[in-house]
């Protein structure tokens, strides 16, 4: 039986697919110098498949739909919008990318990315779980290696590639083992196998770590971070936008879920391992952003800070610590889109990456230098930006769930923070192009960009602000896992 | 009392801001007039508020705004103002409105005088530091206290780091960060943990400062966290020995930052340590008010002695600034009544001084492109008005009668006689070597005979740089001739402090 709870319960699902296969019907009447619309139709037909979902696939009480497959409950919901969103925004930036941009496939690609992650989010079975992270991952996994005339991105794509299935084979096996021992699939029913057999803590403490190992590669957590920095150097710079955030997010949806739902139980065990490795990550993560030079690398180790930001939010097991998590990864997707699309924006007008080429920005194009401002604060933790009340709420369940430890190591990682982003800034700011003539070196945006932009920089200081309505939904998300 | 008079004072600067950034970059004068305007309209709201809550006797909380903005956790925008806090936002507003006359650039003469490079943003940036500073006086919330509170930080760094004095400013606007940051997010820990405590004593979820005063925290509590938050937010304050920032950082600073800084931020510091440090932790204020004291005073002395032997003349008021915001921090910490009534006053009277010192350094430094006294001379004779000024403002910083810093200091030291007498006779030790490297300076910058190689390059001030002296003038006469224009209402601020500490 179909019913029609069923069928909103993949309502974007379907929507994405059939935009998909209208783009690839389309795609190859445009002329060549038309390719890049392929861009207007992905961010057009996601917006409005953003809005049919929220005026007819708005779930109500938590149900599992398809033979248990998928659970369609807020927290599904809310990450599915965030994912859609995010991905609008990558096919806006994409669009002037100088080798990317024409071609059809990357927007596809991309929906195809965008499609595994949206089940990632609703996934109750393991098996379904597997099969949507792998639907999400392999089209990263060309997308990360799509110049190929660039050394840099085959580089990443290849070891994105390498790193993505090795993982993801080990978390094959955590789930295998898991299935033997309670002998179903279903995450729901998980947590009474588990709470009602004999199982000894150290066989749920290996079990955890190693479904970690796959969850921590797409989330980037220490010690599973090693691929970020070249992944992001040498991918198209939307591409790793794409991956800093909304695959981010999806890691994060599955680990909320699972670990909430499956291992209540267990709850101080596992919350251990992951205390501790929040504290490694913002540590690594902060310590290693301190010496780059190449603006990517620096967004991408100050991206794994951020993974151990938010799992303070999961270390809590709280449902303020939920709802933080999922407040703090749609602040934080809006500000690492709006930081990479700034990045996109000046190398398309520059063709550079590096740091000290951001000298006398400011002069070169005054609203680009605000937005990047505007980004970078969000990123320290700073009011009013969307960044600041995301770590004031984690931290806040922290403390709640009596992690005052882990607290105290997350502001000092902040504090490590304020100095590599503000001395980003001061590139922009303060220094000067070599002859000072920015006058002759105007930034022009074009449309894509400034569209993109500045609705993530409103988007960036609505959610700072004006917070209420976010938190609602972060809550309603929380409130679906007690 | 219906109209929203403090979240207008508070969002006024923000709204300027956007405007000012809307308009394109080349069109300075008008930046420049959306500034003023929204500076004058700012510093009218605020003395009118200031002048109601005077006039019509109030006590207490009064002008009451409050605001749903998350109610699930509780926070508020939740504005208002008591006897202690009224005086800060008429003086965020004297000084907004005078930092924007002495940033008023002019473009066409030689004169370096004012902010030539992209007014715009300064100003914008300026008035979003405004915008954090009022927020944090008018709060009542704790959420919103904190918000506003980072808000003042961050411009601080781009506002010194862009436009400041290229020697140190890259160095100072760091250190000055990193400071201001840390000691806050130690605040922010005890805040957090403040807000569950005070949700399990008494089942509301709340930000709300009334409220969290009566949540009985316990008295173990109260003495680890008091430290923590308590020191926390008096790094702004410039508490020995966390002060090192200061000095660099108002030295780096360009001259209506330099203002805006030693005038109202550091009294941000001492605000929110007292609000919320004294106000919500009294039990825990009265087991440390010896650390405390005992730190201030080091502070008075320690800073006192230091700006004597300055050479550089902003780096001597910097240095002055640590040791009159210790008089605060010290009048604070005896936890009576002489004491804090003292701290407010010399709140408001330190804030009017510095920014006056700061605004005629900044105008000597412009012209003669010197700081060194002993390079400088005979100012006296090409900017009266100025010197004047600057004399006026040395007075206030002795302590003399007359002058609202004699209204500040005497209670202070009277306080702190009742707390221990032998603190009182140290830390007055103070008032002499202000007096003397007050007098030095005064004699050295303006009477000495000009060096040879300014003669005939000093032009006198300009007519917005003499509105700003005057109105800062201005209020320190009235405090001191007049002090029942301040004291009655610090006086009803404090009944409402000693309240909590238990009528002691």
């Amino acid at each position: 039986m179909f019913t029609s709870v069923m069928f909103a319960s993949i309502l974007p699902e379907i929507l994405i697919t059939i935009l998909g296969m209208i783009l690839l019907i389309v795609e190859p009447f445009w002329k060549e110098d038309q390719r890049r619309n392929s861009g207007w139709l992905t961010a057009g037909g996601l917006f409005v498949i953003i809005i049919i979902s929220l005026l007819f696939g708005q779930p109500g009480e938590p149900v599992a739909v398809l033979g248990g497959m998928i659970r369609f409950d807020w927290l599904g919901f809310f990450f599915k919008l965030l994912f859609m969103f995010a991905a609008a925004a990558t096919a806006l930036l994409l669009m002037d990318h100088e080798k990317a941009g024409h071609r059809g496939e990357a927007y596809l690609l991309l929906l195809a990315s965008l499609l595994g992650m949206n089940l990632m989010a609703v996934s109750a079975d393991l098996i379904m779980l597997y099969l949507s992270i792998e639907t999400a991952s392999i089209p990263l996994y060309i997308l990360a290696g799509f110049l190929l005339a660039d050394d840099r991105s085959t580089e990443a794509g290849f070891k994105y590639l390498l790193f993505g299935t090795v993982t993801s084979t080990i978390m094959l096996y955590g789930f295998s083992l898991v299935f033997g021992l309670a002998g179903t699939t279903n995450i729901y029913q998980l947590s009474q196998m588990f709470a009602d057999g004999e199982v000894s803590v150290l066989l749920v403490f290996s079990l955890v770590a190693l479904i970690l190992v796959g969850l921590g590669f797409k989330v980037a957590i220490v010690p599973f971070h090693f691929w970020v920095p070249d992944v992001y150097e040498g991918s198209p710079t939307p591409v790793a936008g794409f991956l800093s955030t909304a695959s981010k997010a999806a890691g994060f949806a599955v680990i909320v879920r699972f670990f909430f739902v499956a291992f209540p139980a267990f709850a101080s065990s596992w919350t251990f391992i992951l205390a501790a490795l929040a504290a490694v990550t913002m540590t690594v993560g902060n310590l290693l952003a301190l010496p780059q030079t190449n603006i990517k690398r620096l967004l991408a180790y100050s991206s794994v800070a951020h993974a151990g930001y938010a799992l303070i939010g999961v270390v809590a097991f709280s449902q303020l610590g939920a709802a933080s998590v999922v407040f703090y990864l749609a602040a934080y997707i809006l500000t690492n889109l709006l930081a990479f699309g700034i990045v996109m924006a000046f190398s398309q007008a520059t063709g550079l990456e590096d740091l000290k080429d951001y000298a006398g920005m400011s002069r070169r194009n005054p609203l680009l230098a605000l937005m990047m401002l505007s980004a970078f604060l969000s990123l320290t933790g700073m009011p009013p930006f969307g960044g600041f009340v995301a770590k004031v709420f984690v931290f806040a369940a922290g403390i709640q769930a009596n992690y005052t430890w882990l607290v105290v190591v997350g502001i000092l990682n902040s504090v490590v923070g304020v100095y590599y982003y503000l001395n980003a800034m001061k590139y922009v700011y303060l220094y000067r192009m070599p002859n000072e003539d920015e006058e002759n070196h105007q930034i022009i945006l074009t449309r894509p960009y400034a569209i993109a932009l500045v609705v993530l920089t409103i988007g960036v200081i609505l959610v700072g602000t004006v917070f209420a309505p976010w938190f609602s939904w972060s809550d309603a998300a929380a409130m679906n896992l007690f | 009392m219906n109209f929203p008079i403090l979240s207008i004072i508070t969002n006024l600067p923000i709204v300027a801001a956007v405007i000012m950034l809307m308009i394109p970059a080349n069109r300075k004068n008008e930046v420049r007039g959306v500034a003023l305007a929204a500076a004058i309209i700012d510093l009218l709201l605020s003395a009118w508020m200031y002048l109601q809550y005077l006039i019509q006797d109030m006590t207490g909380y009064q002008f009451i705004e409050q605001y749903n903005w998350l109610p699930q956790l509780g926070i508020t925008f939740y504005f208002g103002v008591d006897g202690m806090s009224a005086p800060l936002v008429l003086l965020t507003g004297i000084v907004m409105f005078t930092g924007v006359l002495i940033a008023w650039g002019d473009d066409d003469k030689h004169v370096m005088a004012g902010i030539q490079d992209r007014p715009r943003e300064f100003l914008a940036f300026l008035f979003i530091l405004a915008w954090g500073v009022f927020g944090v006086f008018v709060s009542l919330d704790l959420f919103m206290l904190f918000f506003f509170y980072e808000i003042a930080v961050f411009p601080m760094y781009l506002l010194i780091a862009i436009w400041g004095w290229a020697k140190t400013r890259e160095y100072a606007a760091m250190k000055l960060t990193l400071y201001l940051f840390i000691g806050s997010v130690i605040a922010l820990v005890g805040v957090l943990a403040m807000y569950w405590v005070s949700y399990q004593n008494t089942g509301v979820l709340t930000f709300d400062m009334l409220h969290m005063e009566t949540a009985n925290f316990s008295a173990s509590f109260q003495y680890i966290w008091f430290l923590p938050v308590f020191l926390g937010f008096a790094v702004l304050g410039g508490i020995w020995p966390f002060h090192n920032w200061s000095p660099d950082g108002h030295v780096a600073a360009p001259t209506s930052v330099s203002m805006f800084h030693a005038g109202v931020l550091m009294k941000l510091g001492a605000f929110a340590a007292l609000r919320v440090g004294i106000m919500l932790l009294p039990e825990g204020a009265k087991q440390w008010s010896w650390l405390i004291m005992a730190i201030a005073a080091i502070a008075v002395v320690y800073g006192a002695y230091i700006a004597f032997v300055q050479t550089d003349l902003k780096y001597m008021i910097g240095f002055s600034s640590v040791s009159h915001m210790g008089l605060v921090i010290l009048g604070i910490s005896t936890l009576n009544h002489n004491g804090l009534v003292g701290a407010g006053v010399q709140m408001f009277s330190h804030g009017v001084m510095t920014a006056l010192f700061f605004a005629v350094t900044g105008m000597i430094y412009d012209r003669a492109h010197t700081r060194q006294m002993s390079e400088l001379g005979g100012m006296a004779k090409v900017m009266p008005f100025a010197a004047v000024g600057f004399i006026i403002g040395g007075l206030v910083s002795m302590g003399m009668p007359g002058f609202s810093g004699f209204v500040a200091e005497f209670p202070i030291f009277m306080g702190v006689w009742r707390v221990q007498w032998l603190v009182a006779v140290i830390s007055s030790i103070s008032i002499v070597i202000t007096a003397a490297y007050i007098l030095l300076a005064v004699r050295r910058v303006f009477f000495n005979p000009m060096p040879e190689k300014l003669e005939g390059h000093i032009t006198d001030v300009t007519v917005m740089d003499k509105i700003a002296i005057f109105t800062l003038c201005f209020f320190m006469v009235l405090i001191g001739i007049f002090p029942s224009f301040m004291v009655p209402m610090m006086e009803k601020g404090v009944e409402n402090i000693l309240r909590l500490l238990g009528g002691a």
